[in-house]
């Protein structure tokens, strides 16, 4: 069979156009690629946190009172949640710490037990952290057998009686929310104090801070505070990166918070 | 300065040593095993690779490590998950994996992909020394010929035609075991690879990288034991085939080297945030672990040692050595340095393995359990060669003249 330069040519060229451009068109015409990808939180009507940072002054009642409430023994060395102490100095450098979770709060100027003078001192403040009940949890992605799961509401939770303890999840979360407790050996993390929320309480942290630092709602909810804020001020989530959208909002975060 | 810690209450604590600023719940949570899990089936891909070569490649000089391979491939197939239930919080919670099986997770498939490639070893075993069985049944009497006969599974048929097809099953059996090799063992480089959290891990490399690790190092450790059984046997080495194992070593490890300098050297010339923790953790922290043993002495050594022509007995075994080292300190390395380092980026973890059983913690990730995990595959393969002739098919000196001629007759067609 032989082919004609002229018919190689004519054929080939409506071929390949005849299947590039119909093809072609479908993804310039793609509805998603004009919408934003931008999405600033969850569209569900969830549970969201909000931790005003400026207000903080490190007294430590918070992580006292989850550890009270969720009966994490009080001396083991894991926490649902923690504040974490940044100084930076005049001479740029940073120190961070978080000794014992702080729970029994910050008292004195010695970050990682260093003697720190006052006027060496160029910023400084406190970071609360807890579980940020990602929209798109990884821990929930790569539980082998799904004792941990996310409720319709975003509170993501264990099973204590089906976790096998592999560790995985607390491999995968950015945060490092996750830990093994230390009583019943299966990874456990910070619930939003799912069973005070779903009586209508306010998580046990929230109760406990006496300065107003952390609150918490409900997301698209026109009468909640969290809601406000979250839609009418400027606030940072942790690690973005990541793509797990988490939903604790941060107002007053510094680039050197890790 | 490291932070000091209160009582041994928390899991992970008694090993992790703190430096600078790592999160309140940071320790180490996956440890020495999480080290040989990926080392042993690593090594049971590379020996069941080895083993096919002869099988389904017609690599005959081969032939005399073939059914060695297969049955040492079984032998660390059957510890392989074994560390997985000392490192597992709740072990006997382990078959919830088969009972919810949540296959968003990269882990949750690891049961089936096992028991598929288990499938195939154990059949491929069976078939391959079913004449022997078959034999033994008969002639063997009280206990061990009881145990003959439940092996033949009731199959006497030993018949020229019977035996053709066991040959082309066992042939079909190892081809299909090549993919379910790689499978599973580039499926443990992707349980790691996609831990976004731990930026050493990361990469898309990180199955390829793991595969050609696992077949550098179930070859090697076929050329060491192979070495070493036969010579505490008194027994004739072909040297050809030794050789040729060397080859395919020499030919993998230079793949291996470079994929693992490619991912390193991406991670440098991107230079991401992590960047500056990592390459503390490469160039200092773990500078003699990864470039001095890792590389040096499991790469760089071994392959000048097996790039010098006219390798004997001695020097193939010392390479196969330190390549079998290697890729246990690359294992630990990839799992104890990537979690080292902070997932603040502002801090430090350093791994003390508990060496007494002070606790029951500290005996589950300990020592003694460490040693006894590396010690039974060669447990099991010395029961395995008491019943099965895993040593007993080899070359005699004739026979062995007759493959070297061959395949130099084939190199100089080449």
């Amino acid at each position: 069979m032989s082919l004609s330069r002229r018919d190689f040519l004519r054929m080939g060229f409506l071929a390949v156009c005849g299947t590039v451009i119909p093809l072609g068109s479908l993804e310039i015409l793609k509805p998603e690629a004009m919408a934003s990808l931008v999405h600033p939180y969850s569209k569900r009507k969830r549970w969201a946190y909000v931790v005003d940072t400026t207000k903080c002054v490190g007294c430590g009642m918070c992580v006292k009172a989850c550890k009270l409430e969720n009966e994490i023994p009080f001396n083991a060395d894991v926490q649902r949640t923690w504040v974490e102490r940044y100084v930076q100095l005049n001479s740029g450098e940073v120190i961070i710490d978080s000794p014992r979770g702080a729970r029994y709060g910050y008292t004195s100027n010695d970050p990682q037990g260093r003697a720190v003078e006052q006027d060496e001192i160029a910023k400084g403040f406190f970071v609360p952290k807890l579980c940020n009940h990602c929209e798109k949890p990884s821990c929930v992605q790569v539980c082998p057998v799904g004792a941990t799961y996310a409720t319709p509401d975003g509170v993501v939770l264990v099973d204590r009686k089906w976790c096998i303890g592999c560790g995985y999840c607390i491999t995968n979360c950015p945060y490092f929310a996750r830990f093994f407790h230390p009583v019943v050996n299966t990874a456990d993390k910070c619930t939003f104090c799912y069973h005070r929320i779903t009586k209508g309480l306010n998580p046990a942290c929230v109760q406990a801070c006496p300065f107003g630092v952390r609150k918490f709602g409900k997301l698209n909810d026109p009468d909640s505070e969290v809601f406000k804020i979250i839609n009418t001020e400027r606030v940072a989530v942790l690690k973005p990166e990541f793509g797990n959208e988490p939903h604790v909002f941060y107002i007053g975060l510094d680039h050197i918070v890790r | 300065m490291s932070e000091p810690i209160e009582g041994h209450l928390v899991h992970g604590a008694i090993w992790t040593i703190k430096e600078l600023y790592t999160y309140p719940n940071e320790y180490l949570y996956w440890t020495v095993h999480i080290v040989i899990y990926p080392f042993l089936t690593g090594l049971v891909a590379g020996a069941f690779v080895l083993s096919s070569l002869y099988h389904v490649f017609g690599k005959n000089e081969l032939r005399p490590v073939s059914k060695f391979a297969l049955v040492f491939s079984l032998a660390l197939l059957i510890m392989a998950p074994t560390p997985l239930l000392f490192h597992l919080t709740k072990p006997w919670r382990a078959l919830n994996t088969m009972l919810t099986p949540h296959f968003y997770s990269a882990i949750s498939a690891f049961i089936f992909v096992y028991l598929t490639y288990m499938s195939i070893v154990v059949a491929e075993v069976w078939f391959v020394f079913r004449p022997f069985i078959v034999q033994q049944a008969r002639e063997k009497t009280g206990y061990l010929g009881l145990l003959y006969k439940v092996l033949t599974l009731g199959s006497y048929d030993v018949s020229e035609r019977a035996l053709a097809l066991d040959h082309k099953i066992s042939k079909i059996l190892a081809a299909v075991g090549i993919p379910a090799a790689a499978l599973l063992h580039g499926y443990v480089g992707f349980i790691f690879g996609s831990v976004k959290t731990v930026p050493l891990w990361k990469t898309p490399l990180m199955p390829f990288i793991f595969l050609m690790s696992a077949v550098i190092s179930g070859l090697a450790i076929c050329i060491a034991t192979y070495i070493a059984v036969m010579t505490f046997k008194k027994t004739y080495i072909c040297l050809t085939t030794v050789r040729s194992m060397g080859k395919t070593l020499t030919l993998f490890l230079i793949i291996a080297f470079l994929l693992e300098s490619l991912d390193i050297v991406f991670h440098a010339y991107t230079a991401e945030e992590f960047w500056a923790i990592l390459s503390e953790i490469i160039f200092h922290r773990f500078s003699v672990n990864i470039l001095v043993l890792q590389w040096g002495l499991g790469m760089i050594v071994p392959l000048v040692l097996l790039l010098i022509p006219n390798a004997g007995l001695i020097r193939s075994f010392v390479a196969s050595c330190l390549v079998v080292f290697g890729v246990f300190m690359m294992r630990w390395d990839v799992v104890i340095g990537g979690q080292s380092m902070s997932r603040s980026l502002a801090g430090f973890m350093k791994f003390k393995m508990p060496i007494l059983p002070t606790s029951i913690d500290a005996f589950r990730e300990g020592l003694i359990v460490v040693i006894f995990l590396l010690v039974m595959p060669f447990v099991l393969l010395y029961v395995f060669n008491k019943v099965l002739p895993v040593f007993r098919d080899i070359f005699t000196e004739e026979e062995c003249e007759i493959h070297t001629k061959e395949i130099s007759r084939k190199e100089a067609h080449t």
